[in-house]
C-alpha cells in the first residue's frame, strides 16, 4: 500500500488559521466573525493583520449568523466561526432561513466537533453537525482530515460561490497530506489502493484507516483507503468504482452513524450497487469527559475499530 | 415637500392590493399590512435613495430588510408599484410557481427581495451585516430595516440590538411596528414588551417615536428626522404606534385579521372604504 507520513502532529484547527491568515493578505472580500473564541478558532493573525475586517459578536451565535448573511450583500465573503456546536444546532434556524434558503455566501466555520474536543464532555461534542448540514438544500459540508488539508480547504472555498460548513477540530493529529495541496471540493482522494475492501474515510479517521490498512496488510487483506474531504457534494463516482472493485465496504467518521458520512454512502450504493457495509461511527449516542484517545476507543472511531469493521464486512461478500 | 395628494392615493392602492392579494387565496397577513402601508410608501418613494433596477449588493443605493415577512403582502404590493417587477403579478401572491411566496424569499428570485424572512427575529442581524458591508465599502447609504413589535420577544434580536449599539452601527434605521397586537392577543397579555423605547435607549440606540403611523406627513417626517440622526455614532430606532388593519373599519382595534383573509362580503365593504385611485392590478 502506499505509506504516508505524519511531518508532525498539529490540529486542524490550526491549519483553518493559517488558511485564514493567507486568504486576508490574498482576497480582500474576505472577512472573519467570532463569536467569543478567537483563541481557539486560531485566527489570531488574520485578526492581528486585518482589523477592520474583523467582527468579533461575542456569545452571540445567533446574531453572527444574520450579520454573515447580511455581509454578503454588498460582496464580502464572510467566514463565522465558532465550535462546531455552536455553529450549527444552535443556529439551525437562523442558518436555514437567513444563510441556506437565501442563498447567502457565507462559509460557516467549525471547530471541536465530535468527541476529539475531550474532557469539556458531550455539552460540546457535537456529533450531529454534518446531518444537519448536509440535509440543507444547497450546502456544502466539507470535513478535512489534517492540518495542510484544512489550510487548503479554507482557501478554496473562498472561490466557491454558496453556503460552506467547514468542519475541523481541537487535537493535534498526524499531518500527512501535502503542504500546498490544491483543494478541489467534491473530489475524493484515492490514497491506496487495494483489492479485497473499501475503507471510506473524513476527518480525523482518515489517518487511523490508514493505520488499519496497514495492519491489514500484514493480515494479508488488501485495503483500499479512499478520503472523503466532501461529503456534499459527494463523489458519487469514485466511491462506485472502488465498490464495484472490492465488492464491500466501510465508513468512518467521528459522527453518529444517522445522519453521517455513511449513511450518505449507503444511499450512493443502494441506488447503484447494493454492497456490503459497515459503519465505524458513534451508535446514537452522547459523549462524555474523557481524553481525545481515550474517546475514540471507548466509542469505537480508531484504527482498531476499523480493522474490526473490515473483518465484519469481508465475511459478508 | 413631498406630494402627499400622490402619496395618499398610492396608499389607498396599495389597501386595496393588499385586500384583493389575500382574499383570492384565502390566505395571507392583511392587518399587519394594512398598519404599515403609510411606512412603506414613504420609504420607497419618498425617503429612500434608490437606483433604477435591481441587483443583490444594493451598492450606491439605501437597502431596506422586512424582518417581519408575513406583512409581504405590503411589502409586494408597494415593490411593485416601485416598478420593481409587472403589477399583474400580484395576481401570482401565494400560488405555486410564483415569485411571490407566502413569506419573502430570494430563492425565486423576485427582484427587490435581499433575504428570505419569516421566521421571526433574524432580520436585525442581516440588516447590521449590510450595514456592515456598507462602511467596509465605503458607501454612505443607509440600511432601513423593519421590525413587528411581537417579533421583538425573539432573544436573537436583543444579540442583535446590543451589537448595534455597541460598535456604533449608525447607517442603521431600525423600525418596530408598534401595533400591539399579535396572533394570540394583545402583546402586553401574550408576553409584554413594556416600554419599547426605553429599552432601545438603554441599549443604546437613538430613538425616536412616530405617534400615528397611519399618518403619512408624520411617517415622512419621522423617517426624515431618522436619517438626519444617522452617523453621530448610534444606531436609530424608530418605534412607529401603528393600528393593525388601519383603512378597513371592522379589521382595526383586533388581532382577529392578523392572519386572516377577507370573505367577499367583507371584501366588498373593505375596497369600498379605500376606492380606486391609481388602476387595480
Amino acid at each position: 500500500m502506499t505509506k504516508y507520513t505524519d511531518q508532525g502532529k498539529q490540529d486542524t484547527r490550526s491549519g483553518y488559521g493559517a488558511g485564514m491568515t493567507e486568504l486576508g493578505r490574498t482576497n480582500p472580500n474576505v472577512v472573519s466573525l467570532c463569536a467569543d473564541l478567537i483563541g481557539s478558532l486560531k485566527i489570531d493573525t488574520f485578526i492581528k493583520e486585518n482589523p477592520e475586517r474583523f467582527f468579533q459578536v461575542g456569545i452571540a451565535e445567533a446574531n453572527m449568523m444574520g450579520i454573515a448573511a447580511g455581509l454578503t450583500i454588498g460582496g464580502k465573503i464572510p467566514f463565522a466561526s465558532t465550535f462546531a456546536n455552536f455553529a450549527t444546532g444552535r443556529v439551525y434556524d437562523q442558518i436555514r432561513q437567513s444563510i441556506a434558503y437565501s442563498g447567502k455566501n457565507v462559509k460557516i466555520c467549525a471547530s471541536h466537533a465530535g468527541l476529539t474536543l475531550g474532557e469539556d464532555g458531550a455539552t460540546h461534542q457535537i456529533l450531529e453537525d454534518i446531518g444537519m448540514m448536509k440535509m440543507l438544500p444547497g450546502m456544502t459540508v466539507i470535513n478535512p482530515c489534517d492540518f495542510n488539508q484544512t489550510k487548503a480547504a479554507t482557501i478554496a472555498i473562498a472561490e466557491h460561490h454558496g453556503p460552506v460548513y467547514l468542519r475541523f477540530g481541537r487535537p493535534k493529529v498526524a499531518n500527512f497530506t501535502p503542504v500546498d495541496q490544491t483543494f478541489e471540493i467534491g473530489k475524493a482522494l484515492m490514497l491506496s489502493e487495494g483489492t479485497d475492501v473499501t475503507i471510506i474515510a473524513t476527518g480525523h479517521l482518515v489517518w487511523q484507516s490508514l493505520i488499519a490498512a496497514e495492519n491489514l496488510e500484514n493480515q494479508g487483506i488488501s485495503a483500499e483507503v479512499i478520503n472523503i474531504h466532501t461529503i456534499k457534494p459527494l463523489d458519487d463516482e469514485a466511491i462506485l468504482k472502488s465498490a464495484k472493485k472490492t465488492g464491500c465496504v466501510v465508513t468512518a467518521e467521528e459522527h453518529n452513524y444517522l445522519g453521517g458520512l455513511g449513511e450518505s454512502v449507503s444511499r450512493v450504493l443502494a441506488l447503484n450497487h447494493p454492497t456490503p457495509q459497515e459503519y465505524v461511527a458513534t451508535q446514537d449516542t452522547f459523549g462524555e469527559s474523557g481524553t481525545p484517545d481515550q474517546l475514540m476507543e471507548k466509542y469505537g472511531l480508531n484504527n482498531k475499530a476499523i480493522e474490526e469493521a473490515v473483518l465484519r464486512v469481508l465475511k459478508r461478500k | 415637500m413631498p406630494n402627499y395628494e400622490e402619496l395618499q392615493q398610492l396608499v389607498t392602492q396599495v389597501r386595496r392590493d393588499i385586500l384583493r392579494m389575500v382574499h383570492k387565496v384565502n390566505s395571507g397577513h392583511p392587518g399587519g399590512s394594512l398598519g404599515c402601508t403609510e411606512f412603506f410608501v414613504a420609504l420607497y418613494n419618498e425617503i429612500m435613495e434608490l437606483k433604477d433596477g435591481f441587483d443583490m449588493d444594493g451598492i450606491g443605493e439605501d437597502v431596506f430588510f422586512l424582518s417581519n415577512g408575513h406583512i409581504s403582502p405590503v411589502f409586494y404590493s408597494v415593490l411593485s408599484r416601485r416598478g420593481y417587477f409587472p403589477t399583474d403579478e400580484l395576481n401570482t401572491f401565494r400560488l405555486i410557481d410564483s415569485r411571490l411566496q407566502g413569506h419573502p424569499t430570494t430563492h425565486e428570485g423576485l427582484p427587490g427581495v435581499r433575504v428570505a424572512s419569516g421566521s421571526l427575529g433574524q432580520g436585525m442581524s442581516v440588516a447590521i451585516g449590510a450595514a456592515l458591508a456598507k462602511k467596509l465599502n465605503g458607501d454612505d447609504h443607509l440600511v432601513f430595516s423593519l421590525h413587528g413589535d411581537g417579533e421583538l420577544q425573539e432573544g436573537q434580536n436583543w444579540e442583535a440590538i446590543m451589537y448595534a449599539a455597541g460598535n456604533k452601527v449608525d447607517n442603521l434605521i431600525s423600525t418596530i411596528d408598534r401595533n400591539g397586537q399579535q396572533i394570540d392577543g394583545a402583546t402586553e397579555d401574550v408576553l409584554p414588551l413594556g416600554d419599547v423605547a426605553e429599552k432601545f435607549r438603554v441599549f443604546g440606540w437613538d430613538v425616536l417615536e412616530i405617534d400615528n403611523g397611519n399618518d403619512l406627513e408624520q411617517v415622512i417626517n419621522g423617517l426624515n428626522e431618522a436619517k438626519f440622526r444617522t452617523g453621530k455614532g448610534k444606531p436609530v430606532c424608530i418605534v412607529m404606534t401603528t393600528e393593525m388593519g388601519n383603512g378597513v373599519d371592522f379589521m382595526m382595534h383586533t388581532h382577529a385579521w392578523h392572519g386572516k383573509a377577507p370573505s367577499d362580503e367583507q371584501l366588498a365593504i373593505a375596497l369600498a372604504q379605500n376606492p380606486e385611485t391609481l388602476g387595480d392590478y
